[in-house]
């Protein structure tokens, strides 16, 4: 078994090389602000179309309303997904994601790990898919998910996906009780930095911001503008004139619906949203990333031929 | 006689499905295999996390051969139609018998289906049985189209007798049946193989996993209470959570842990659920009843006696408890200030939104549950604070988090708000009761309270026309018209509903609605449809106690020898005037006289008539309906003296007049009593 992790970016490094190892392409965070891993379009829209996909990366990923000003030993707006997903899911996708745990140093013969049903829904991705959160000891460390429908789409093949929430993940490896104690290099480096080091005061600077500050006109009209960029997007004729090709756009399109979909989130942490208006909220971002769907599985990395 | 062995291993099936999925497997199975002509003498199926099995044993080793002839047209029908019933049976034309028949020649197809050998039968049934598995949701893995709970991985198909054991040629989606499985997913290595059901169980547990999930059940429940015992402590048992906790693991290992001082303090409801829920744990409590430890229980056994997954859970269920705390202490600070805040804040939750918010509900309730308060002997000031408090807590932090705990956290909040115990305890009892079994509240308060709750949400589903049809009740009025009933005669009270409905257009609805709940309650009781319906139809059927008092009084004077004959009595006399007074165009209602009786038997029905009325009027004036109906029962003698000497139809018509007259008095006598038109026989 590979030495134990002894900090948060050693976990990180240790999940990188093991899936490295297994086959996955090692891609880098997408560079938008996203709630979650699966936004990434190397999973929401890799997941759709008939090519085969394996690729594993880390997602920073923001949820303004579990903002904590730091203060809370395991809520944060801003956090680290690890992502992993591979079409068609393989046989032994269990077994490989009980490697990566061992990996990082969970001992499957001293630990209780177990697969408790967990139904994924995402509404504003239009997807849904069954599987399970993994427990080990009684917590959750991660979510395993066999997609069934993206964007609107029937998944086929199937795509398996891997969540890792990071910081608790590593939280438990590490025994660490609160998140910003957390060592982040090395504890034995010569400039140690703890979790808290690097973000503790972000997350106060962004809790006051999502919570009290962010101007809810501005966020309203941005929402406003990426729902009509992505349908002008769209719109556009399928031929470039300019080049003669055949290039359809879901990937820019596909980033206003992220867009859309973060300010959303935005606009419900400041609390501007109330409970019969977030519905319709949703449904507008799905029926964006459900258009994006369906320019996707027209192009060459969606299958179409 | 072979045995059939029958395992789907597939990846981790939910817990709360696997019981239905075992029973579901036996019964398709069995029930494909006994259609195609094979017989067996038992069969038992079971689940663990990873696996479906199903035992077969005195299995037929194939169908029987089978010969069925048909007759067909006769000879020299049209060409097609002999040719349609050639094609119908499957057979050639030419093959068709010509048999002499009554009217002439006619065609006979003779059908003959060989006998098939059961594992050709199996493969076939549970091919379909994969394909068509009525999970509550499948799903789709990798590349393939096969739809199961989970991916599916291997599959044992094997029919075994003394010769030997054989497998079953089957492929479903590129799986192929075979001999072999693999054991605990951590505490074994490799594939196992097995040669029968009894092999396979042995081998099963000695690769760590327990088939039966029955005794994985009881291994839990008797080591977790051993463990307790022997620290002087109980689990609180909850049989609900041990078989989801058995469908958890395929190696039980039960662990006790402490649950830290901190929390102590909370509820143990908090405690309990919150472990529950979040956990799947055990509560553990000490001699006085207070939650202490917890159980756990592990999947594997590790080289450290389970110590580091004890932490963990320890470490786990530390934060879980830290929100739970987090959120009471919050709670306490503003029920201690009197709970107003959150009494505002239902001002903001849509109860419906053509019935405005929760805090529009409560004011309605505050209104209702003061108008009942005579009926039901509670202070009218103190029944209105009940209503004004009892949802409070649907805005706590607690409840929010475990909605469960709703009325349970009401009561904590109202007593620490410095309300009256009355008060407090219906904050919790006036959601009751929520089922048929469910107890009911007695305190006059708390009645007062779930009475004005329950009529509250029917007037007002009723009023926006949102009723229940068919199978349909979303708003599960059914339970809250059930709740109404059952407050109202198990406490024996008074309440006229018409008076709560007053004069709306959908009152004599919502009152018919409530009479046709009260029929169903009252069947399992053992009370007649009829005889109920002979009650509705009285005056003063929007008091249930009443109705329900002089229908328990008809029900027990129909089951006696007079009432029996009584209601033949009645009816005849009845029949006899209707038609009479059809066919005479009048109604003979008044003035039957005995000085125009010239039969005995007539004379001695006037006094018994005169008897009768002299009891029933003030028996029926105060709601006495025994003593009433008895009365009416002692008719039952001078009736049928009198149907057996007497012609009603006379050569006389003031003799047949007065006849008449005298058996409508028989009918308003009996009338004044129940509507006995409607009872059968």
């Amino acid at each position: 078994m590979a030495e134990t992790p002894r900090s948060f970016q050693g976990i990180i490094l240790a999940l990188q090389s093991y899936w490295a190892s297994k086959g996955c392409a090692v891609l880098q965070p997408y560079d938008m602000e996203v709630g979650a891993g699966t936004f990434h379009p190397a999973t929401t829209l890799r997941a759709l179309g008939s090519k085969a996909w394996a690729a594993a990366y880390v997602q920073p990923s923001r949820r303004p309303t579990d903002g904590r000003y730091g203060e809370n030993p395991n809520r944060l707006q801003h956090y680290y997904q690890y992502q992993v997903i591979i079409k068609p899911s393989p046989p032994d996708l269990q077994a490989l994601y009980l490697g990566s745990l061992e990996a990082i140093g969970i001992d499957a013969s001293l630990h209780d790990i177990r697969f408790v049903e967990d139904d994924w829904e995402s509404p504003t991705l239009g997807a849904w898919g069954l599987g399970w959160e993994v427990w080990c000891d009684g917590m959750e460390i991660s979510q395993f998910t066999y997609f069934q429908q993206v964007g609107g789409h029937d998944c086929h093949p199937v795509s398996g996906e891997l969540t890792y929430g990071l910081e608790r993940l590593a939280m438990y490896v590490l025994n660490v009780d609160h998140v910003m104690d957390m060592p982040f290099n090395d504890p034995q480096s010569p400039i140690p930095l703890t979790y808290g080091d690097v973000f503790k005061q972000t997350e106060e600077e962004y809790a006051r911001w999502n919570f009290d500050v962010a101007d809810t006109e501005t966020l309203l009209q941005h929402f406003k503008d990426a729902e009509a960029e992505c349908a002008r997007i769209l719109d556009e004729p399928a031929v470039d004139p300019k080049t003669g090709k055949t290039i359809l756009m879901a990937h820019p399109a596909y980033d206003q619906a992220i867009k859309a979909s973060h300010v959303f989130n935005l606009l419900d942490a400041r609390g501007v949203i109330s409970v019969t208006e977030r519905q319709a909220y949703i449904g507008r971002v799905r029926a964006l990333t459900k258009a994006c769907a369906d320019a996707f599985v027209a192009t060459p990395a969606g299958g179409a031929t | 006689m072979p045995d059939l062995l029958i395992e789907l291993f597939s990846e981790e099936i939910p817990a709360r499905m696997q019981g239905k999925a075992s029973a579901d497997l036996q019964k398709l199975v069995t029930d494909g295999l006994v259609e195609a002509g094979l017989t067996y003498a038992s069969a038992a199926a079971f689940a663990t996390p990873r696996r479906l099995a199903l035992s077969v044993e005195g299995l037929t080793a194939a169908s029987q051969a089978v010969r069925e002839e048909r007759k067909g047209p006769k000879v020299g029908a049209p060409e097609q139609a002999v040719a349609g019933f050639a094609r119908g049976a499957g057979v050639e034309v030419s093959a068709l018998d010509v048999r002499a028949d009554k009217k002439g020649e006619v065609y006979f197809a003779v059908i003959e289906r060989p006998g098939r050998p059961a594992a050709e039968i199996i493969a076939e049934v549970l091919d379909k049985t994969v394909r068509t598995f009525p999970w509550p949701k499948s799903m789709r893995w990798g590349a393939g189209s096969l739809k199961w709970v989970r991916p599916l991985h291997s599959i044992i198909c094997l029919l075994s007798d003394e010769a030997g054991a054989e497998v079953v040629p089957v492929e479903i989606d590129g799986i192929t049946a075979g001999a072999e499985t693999q054991g605990h997913r951590f505490l074994s290595k490799g594939a196992i193989k097995v040669t029968g059901f009894e092999d396979y169980e042995a081998k099963l547990k000695q690769a760590h996993v327990y088939l039966r999930p029955e005794e994985r059940a009881e291994m839990i429940w008797h080591d977790a209470t051993n463990q307790a015992f022997a620290q002087g402590l109980e689990v609180v048992a909850d049989p609900g959570l041990l078989a989801e906790v058995a469908g958890l693991v395929e190696w039980p290992v039960v662990l006790l842990g402490k649950i830290a001082d901190d929390f102590l303090d909370l509820p143990p409801e908090v405690l309990q659920t919150s472990m529950k829920e979040h956990q799947k744990f055990f509560s553990v409590k000490d001699k006085t009843g207070r939650i202490v430890q917890f159980v756990t229980v592990a999947n594997t056994e590790t080289s450290d006696g389970g110590a580091t997954i004890l932490a963990g859970n320890q470490k786990v269920l530390f934060a879980r408890l830290s929100d739970a705390k987090f959120f009471w202490e919050n709670d306490l600070r503003v029920a201690k200030a009197g709970m107003e805040p959150w009494l505002e804040s239902l001002g903001n939750v849509t109860f419906h939104n053509k019935l405005g918010t929760q805090k529009d509900r409560i004011e309605r309730i505050v209104a209702l549950a003061r108008e009942l308060a005579t009926v039901v002997g509670a202070d009218a000031d103190e029944a209105a604070e009940a209503a004004r408090v009892a949802k409070a807590d649907l805005s706590s932090e607690m409840v929010y988090e475990f909605p469960e705990l709703q009325g349970l956290m009401g009561r904590y909040y109202a007593a620490n708000a410095g309300l009256s115990d009355a008060v407090a305890a219906a904050a919790e009892e006036h959601y009751s009761p929520l089922g048929p079994s469910d107890d009911v509240p007695t305190a006059p308060v708390s009645v007062a309270v779930a009475l004005a709750d329950k009529l509250d949400t029917l007037t007002g589903f009723w009023a926006i026309d949102e009723k229940p049809t068919g199978s349909k009740d979303p708003f599960a009025l059914r339970r809250a018209a059930l709740g109404v009933i059952r407050l109202i005669l198990e406490n024996g009270l008074t309440v006229p509903l018409s008076r709560i409905f007053v004069e709306n257009s959908w009152a004599p609805e919502l009152l018919s609605f409530f009479h046709d709940r009260l029929k169903v309650y009252l069947k399992d009781q053992g009370i007649r449809h009829d005889v109920i319906d002979a009650c509705i139809a009285m005056p003063g059927n929007d008091d249930l106690t009443l109705l329900v008092k002089r229908a328990k009084a008809l029900q027990a004077t129909l089951e006696t020898d007079d009432g029996e004959n009584l209601i033949q009595g009645f009816k005849r006399a009845n029949n006899i005037l209707s038609q009479a007074e059809e066919k005479d165009g009048v109604s003979y209602e008044y003035g039957a006289d005995p000085k125009f009786a010239e039969h005995d038997a007539e004379r001695a029905l006037f006094t018994a008539l005169d008897e009768a009325d002299r009891v029933i009027k003030p028996a029926m004036e105060a709601e006495d309906f025994g003593t009433a109906m008895a009365a009416m029962a002692e008719l039952r003698g001078p009736i049928d003296a009198f149907f057996e000497g007497v012609q009603v139809n006379a050569e006389n018509d003031i003799v047949r007049r007065n006849r008449l007259n005298l058996l409508s008095r028989i009918r308003s006598t009996c009338l004044a009593v129940a509507d006995l038109t409607r009872i059968n026989g």
